[in-house]
């Protein structure tokens, strides 16, 4: 008998499929319930969620190293924060509008870069993101320079605006579980095919008819238009941003998530998303007084523990307890 | 019998532009840095016809291969059907129907059976009827079909990188030392069907370590030593390993 560990996505019960609408529903109860501060650690966590789903098509998908996804982010936060205070535009249009600018960037940049492959690339990647950063500091006559950009419009449509963090909340969650639709669908198509193609080898990908440099300059915009609408979410989320919310530590902080969550997989970059932006509030809320001095210290043993006993990622786990199951029932 | 690019030129009628075979490589030479690891080197495959080429370790066989089909840098001329394609690239080649099988089989490891079928035929279109093809000629891949590719066996791993190269339509099919690391049987089954396809018209390049079960199939050999074709000849005329050491010694 062929062990479920090592078979393809079968169709799945009813109630597995479900699941992910329910835990989002339970998530938005559970924010809407409970103080504006947990409303506003999750619409970070979903906000995230974009961020990494998008950088999951380049890194999981496509098997390429991005350190410098965060420019695409600081291009969406800013573009949203100028075309709103200075053109008056509306929010949406604005999101739309820098998302264009994140994507041509993205082109123009990529077109040459991707030329590189492995280390190279992850340091032309890290380049971007820090002459990305420099800009956002130095330009001031545009971006405010270190004070940041503050009185951005919160989302909204035809003059309606979502007043409070709960509001923002639902449509946080909703774009984030919109984005991982689009991402299955994407995975699962002819392109997706030709990504995890690329990820496998390069090589045989090529040798079999498919444009890889084509195929991996896509993936690689793709992935700034998710961190471009990120970028943009935040923004308006918080009505403030600074060049040191678009800087490295974005950038650390998206890796952890996608391998918490498990780099590759559909619902992976949500899931590490969530929990990763979790993990420090529980601890922060349950750690007697005199350990919440080490509540770093505990937050990372956490997560190397999670990534040692489930190196695949969180979201890989129901497919381990089944293995398991099966193994149990096999004898 | 010759040796090299000047028998190649001596048996066929050519023009510097054209080319009378299937497929035909004009000497094409590659670097690995300042080592020249294949000389200029020239060879062809007619129409339905299977080349073998032979050599020991280290003699610039996957190199070789890996130059015809552009996934390395290299000089020279390549002809197919006729045409110039020497500045293809790997992918445009591929569309054109010159495919390889990679050594060590070039599965998308974390892919299924299907998928990686499909990857195959990635680029043509009526992959159902394909599938079906495939299945015939390989009816265990029909069986684990929703496997992970990384879970098959050597010998199915090998079934399914000719089965995703066969999903591409090629009509030029090269194959890097397909025998590779399996056990004898298993090496034979998968020879033999290269028999059969060759015998469906298929014209196949096939480079091999193995010389007693590829000397079987093929019409032609070349020998590669040293990184330069060394010999050409009809595969009836090696008569034992003696002949072919004494290529390689030479």
């Amino acid at each position: 008998m062929i062990s479920p560990a090592i078979t393809s996505t079968r169709p799945r019960a009813a109630w597995t499929a479900a699941l992910p609408v329910i835990a989002a529903g339970a998530l938005i109860a559970y924010g809407l319930t409970s103080s504006g501060y947990i409303a506003t650690v999750l619409g970070f966590a979903a906000i995230y969620g974009v961020f990494c789903t998008g950088l999951n098509f380049f890194m999981g998908y496509t098997g390429q190293a991005s350190f410098g996804q965060n420019a695409f982010a600081a291009l969406g936060g800013y573009g949203s924060a100028i075309l709103t205070d200075r053109l008056g535009l509306e929010p949406v249009l604005a999101i739309l509008a820098s998302m264009s600018i994140a994507g041509i960037v993205a082109l123009v940049v990529g077109y040459p870069t991707l030329r590189l492959r492995g280390h190279y690339l992850a340091m032309a990647t890290f380049a971007l993101g820090l002459i990305t950063y420099e800009i956002t500091i130095e330009w001031t006559s545009l971006t405010h320079g270190y004070m940041g950009y503050s009185g951005i419009p919160p989302l909204g449509l035809f003059g309606y605006e979502l007043a409070n963090e709960k509001q923002q909340l639902v449509a946080l969650v909703v774009i984030a579980l919109f984005g991982v639709w689009i991402s299955n669908r994407l995975r699962n198509s002819r392109f997706g095919r030709a990504l995890r193609a690329i990820a496998g080898s390069e090589a045989a990908a090529a040798a079999l008819g498919i444009n890889v440099a084509r195929y991996k300059l896509a993936a690689f915009v793709i992935a700034a238009l998710y961190a471009s609408v990120a970028g943009s979410l935040f923004a308006h989320f918080i009505g403030f941003i600074s060049p040191e919310v678009f800087g490295t530590a974005m950038v650390v902080l998206s890796f952890t998530m996608l391998y918490l969550g498990g780099i590759g997989t559909t619902w992976g970059p949500l899931v590490g998303a969530l929990i990763a932006s979790l993990i420090p509030e529980v601890l922060r809320s349950t750690l007697p007084g005199g350990l919440k001095e080490g509540q770093d210290i505990v937050y990372c043993a956490i997560l190397i523990l999670i990534l040692i006993f489930v190196p695949k990622g969180l979201s890989s786990l129901g497919s381990l307890w089944q293995a398991r199951r099966s193994a149990v029932r096999e004898g | 019998m010759s040796a090299g690019s000047s028998s190649v030129g001596a048996t066929v009628p050519q023009t510097a532009t054209t080319s009378a075979h299937l497929f035909e490589a004009r000497d094409v030479s590659a670097h690995y840095g300042r080592v020249h690891a294949l000389k200029p080197t020239s060879l062809h495959v007619g129409r339905g016809e299977l080349v073998t080429v032979l050599g020991p370790n280290g003699a610039g066989k996957t190199t070789l291969m890996r130059a015809l089909t552009r996934l390395m840098p290299r000089e020279g001329s390549l002809f197919f059907e006729g045409r110039d394609v020497s500045a293809l690239k790997t992918h445009e080649l591929a569309r054109l129907g010159i495919i390889m099988v990679q050594e060590g089989r070039g599965l998308f490891g974390q892919m299924t059976v299907r998928e990686n079928l499909s990857v195959g035929g990635f680029t043509r279109p009526h992959e159902d009827e394909k599938l079906e093809t495939v299945f015939t000629l390989f009816p265990r891949l029909k069986e684990r079909v929703d496997q992970i590719s990384s879970s098959l066996s050597g010998g199915e791993q090998q079934m399914l990188a000719i089965g995703r190269a066969l999903m591409a339509d090629p009509k030029v099919l090269m194959l890097d030392e397909p025998s590779l690391g399996l056990a004898p049987k298993v090496a034979t089954e998968i020879l033999e069907t290269l028999g059969e396809l060759n015998r469906r018209g298929l014209g196949i390049l096939l480079v091999e370590q193995k010389a007693p079960l590829a000397l079987k199939l093929a019409r032609r050999v070349y020998i590669l030593t040293l990184g330069r074709v060394a010999a050409e000849l009809p595969a009836d005329q090696i008569g034992s390993h003696h002949d072919l050491a004494r290529y390689y010694l030479n």
